[in-house]
């Protein structure tokens, strides 16, 4: 068993034993799908929009390289520097680079799960460089020294007691625990550091290749002030976030609001087309947009897959599902958790280490239905699994189907086995969970149903037949 | 070879094999439909409804900017401007403030009798920070959000609207637009070839719920959005 499957049982154990995690995450959750219907029901046709939204990001995405070289050739012209990174380490010896050559000090960055992919802020720091989150659920994270819980709510793992507590720690102030009064400390503290730091680092959400364009989408407006007051920006993003046109935010952006959190429109959706320009006023003098592979190449040369390069990261999926919902998001071990996590993270990072992701699933479908860009995720969750025991199949699993094959296919073994099965239960009660039984990993938890002294079989050969 | 041509490989390579389109299950690409070349250019049939009237839309403009918490006055004449922003001003007690050279915002920032920080030909970013309120213009008032749009040339620059703790937008009535496909069609057909380095559809004051999803106002950028129409 690789570790990563034994860590994953391990972290799923005992957070699906906390009750105290399971309130939390129902508290964060409680309203979030009232307003998301509330907000699909204004559509006048959401089935519409998520069809026009899923054949878009199928053109961006299976004309990729088009598109690509059209948006770096836009960026590039008005004074955009484009660099290309073949995976994480290029991309964090590029962004390095950037800031040496700056002289750079201190990083304001606002929130980027791409970052997260190639653990920038770890290279940073080593290599010097002060680095600080400004989206406020990334503070908080920041703070503890941990991964985001989730892509969109970094921090909705946490009480306002925990914040409060944090903050006093760490800060040195935390008037009450109010949502209000704790915001406000996080706003006072990150002011002076947008007014001071060297470089303001951003994620992307889009990339327009008819204008030349990067879309970040934020609520609190800290990547406005990010890309507005530092001297040097840089954007990282992945390959897959382009989009053809320019107007097809005019349906992006929404539906990301409303996927993703129930908005009718996110707080700030900002498109930023090159540095200052001639007669502009304010920000940056140069401007770095790196764009990252990190093997999604390999995601995209799977056909059968491929749109699970479509995800705009709204959460949708994590939110409605129920191994999400139960054994949290850390719990994953990956960047990107619940259902799109675990369908990309295996072409991401390996298909043998990363399988077991692909069973956490009820395979209920609540994922693909609440995608806006109709990711194919809990039959792409099957699509794995086959793939996993094709490239490598399990001897045990392959033992069981064979002798399960054998017996549906001979009536007389099969009633064999069913005497010895009736026969046998009752001492399955005693070893039950223990290490003699041999389906432990499903009976720990479990009570088989008993067998019945009947069969439907015998039933029909003895049933009395009745009178119309 | 370059990065850039390794990745640009890799994709082409990838590419060969074609994908199923979205809806359908089977690998191999035997579809018989073509995607339209752009799928969401017909976004305004699917998108929340906008009444045809001017009427309508600056209702519905109001209502989604209450819902928003933003604060919209709709002004009879710009008479009307001067006693509005001086009531803002007395009941936030308003030191200073910053704006940007424009028929719409000079006129308002003038008109309050307070310092006035201007943008245009650079400014101290510390002395901004100082403003109580950030005065600019805008492109477009979109009904189907209570957002507005704004641009690094249209409104002072990039950080003049997100910056002090009260942005206050003027603009004109002719600038509400009923939809998102407007408002970007708008945008394209002005700005073309030579786009603002920076667009920003702004939809209602900074906001967070990253702690217990509680909304909080006044996140990083504005606590407060008051637009005035004239």
């Amino acid at each position: 068993m690789s570790s990563f499957v034994s860590q994953f049982k391990a972290a799923a154990s005992v957070k699906t034993a906390d009750l105290r995690h399971r309130q939390v995450i129902r508290t964060a959750l409680r309203s979030y799908e009232v307003v998301r219907d509330k907000r699909k029901a204004s559509f006048q046709s959401w089935e519409s929009a998520r069809q026009a939204a899923a054949e878009t990001k199928w053109e961006a995405v299976n004309h990729l390289d088009t598109h690509l070289e059209a948006l770096t050739a836009k960026l590039e012209a008005r004074g955009t520097k484009v660099h290309w990174a073949s995976n994480a380490a290029q991309a964090r010896e590029i962004i390095t680079k950037i800031l040496q050559d700056k002289k750079a000090r201190s990083i304001i960055k606002s929130k980027a799960m791409t970052s997260e992919e190639i653990h920038l802020n770890d290279a940073l720091e080593k290599a010097g460089f002060t680095v600080v989150e400004s989206d406020l659920g990334e503070f908080i994270v920041q703070l503890r020294h941990e991964p985001p819980y989730h892509i969109v709510f970094p921090s909705m793992h946490l009480t306002r007691g925990e914040i409060k507590e944090l903050f006093q720690r760490e800060l040195g102030d935390a008037p009450s625990d109010s949502p209000e009064d704790l915001t406000m400390v996080a706003r006072r503290v990150m002011r002076q550091k947008y007014l001071t730091a060297d470089v303001g680092f951003t994620g992307a959400n889009f990339a327009i290749a008819e204008t030349g364009m990067i879309s970040i989408t934020e609520n609190e407006g800290n990547a406005r002030l990010t890309a507005a007051l530092p001297k040097t920006m840089v954007t990282l993003l992945g390959i897959e976030k382009v989009l053809p046109k320019f107007a097809d935010l005019a349906l992006f952006l929404p539906m990301l609001a409303t996927a993703g959190a129930g908005q009718p429109m996110t707080c700030y959706n900002t498109m930023y087309s090159g540095p200052r320009q001639a007669g502009e006023v304010d920000g940056p003098e140069e401007w770095h947009v790196v764009l990252l592979d990190n093997r999604r190449t390999e995601l995209l040369a799977d056909p059968e897959q491929r749109d699970a390069l479509h995800c705009i990261r709204c959460g949708a999926c994590l939110n409605v599902c129920p191994i999400f919902r139960n054994v949290g998001g850390h719990t994953y071990g990956t960047t990107y958790s619940g259902p799109v996590g675990s369908v990309i993270t295996p072409h991401l990072r390996g298909l043998q280490d990363w399988k077991h992701l692909s069973n956490a699933s009820s395979l209920c479908g609540g994922c693909t239905e609440a995608c806006p860009v109709k990711i194919d995720l809990h039959h792409h969750l099957l699509h794995n699994r086959r793939n996993a025991s094709t490239s490598e199949p399990a001897f045990f699993e392959r033992l069981s189907y064979k002798a399960f094959g054998l017996l549906a296919n001979e009536p007389g073994l099969w009633w064999l086995a069913k005497k010895i099965g009736w026969l046998t239960q009752p001492l399955q009660k005693l070893v039950k969970g223990s290490a003699l039984d041999p389906a432990k990993a499903w009976t720990k938890t479990r009570d088989l149903p008993p067998l019945p002294q009947e069969t439907f079989k015998d039933w029909w050969k003895n049933r009395k037949p009745t009178q119309p | 070879m370059s990065e850039r041509e390794n990745i640009l490989g890799r994709i082409r390579e990838a590419l060969q094999t074609k994908a199923p389109l979205p809806g359908s299950h089977t690998a191999g690409g035997s579809t018989t439909h073509a995607i339209s070349d752009s799928p969401a250019a017909q976004a305004r049939e699917w998108l929340p409804l906008v009444g045809a009237t001017p009427v309508e839309q600056i209702a519905l403009f109001a209502k989604n900017a209450a819902d928003l918490k933003a604060d919209f006055q709709p002004l009879a004449s710009r008479a009307d401007l001067k006693p509005a922003l001086l009531r803002l001003r007395d009941a936030e007690n308003w030191q200073r403030i910053a704006s940007h050279q424009g028929e719409l915002s000079s006129l308002a920032a003038n008109a309050l009798g307070l310092p006035v920080l201007w943008t245009d030909t650079g400014y101290d970013v510390q002395a901004m920070e100082q403003c109580d309120a950030g005065i600019t213009e805008c492109d477009a008032l979109i009904a189907q959000t209570g957002g507005v749009a704004v641009t690094s040339r249209s409104a002072g620059g990039r950080a003049l609207s997100v910056l002090p703790p009260h942005h206050i937008v003027i603009a004109r009535r002719d600038q509400l637009v009923a939809d998102l496909p407007a408002a970007f069609a708008l945008l394209q057909q002005k700005y073309t070839p030579d786009f603002p380095s920076m667009i920003s559809f702004i939809t209602g004051p900074s906001r967070t719920g990253d702690i217990e999803r509680i909304l909080v106002l006044g996140a990083h950028g504005p606590k407060k959005l008051t637009i005035f129409c004239v």
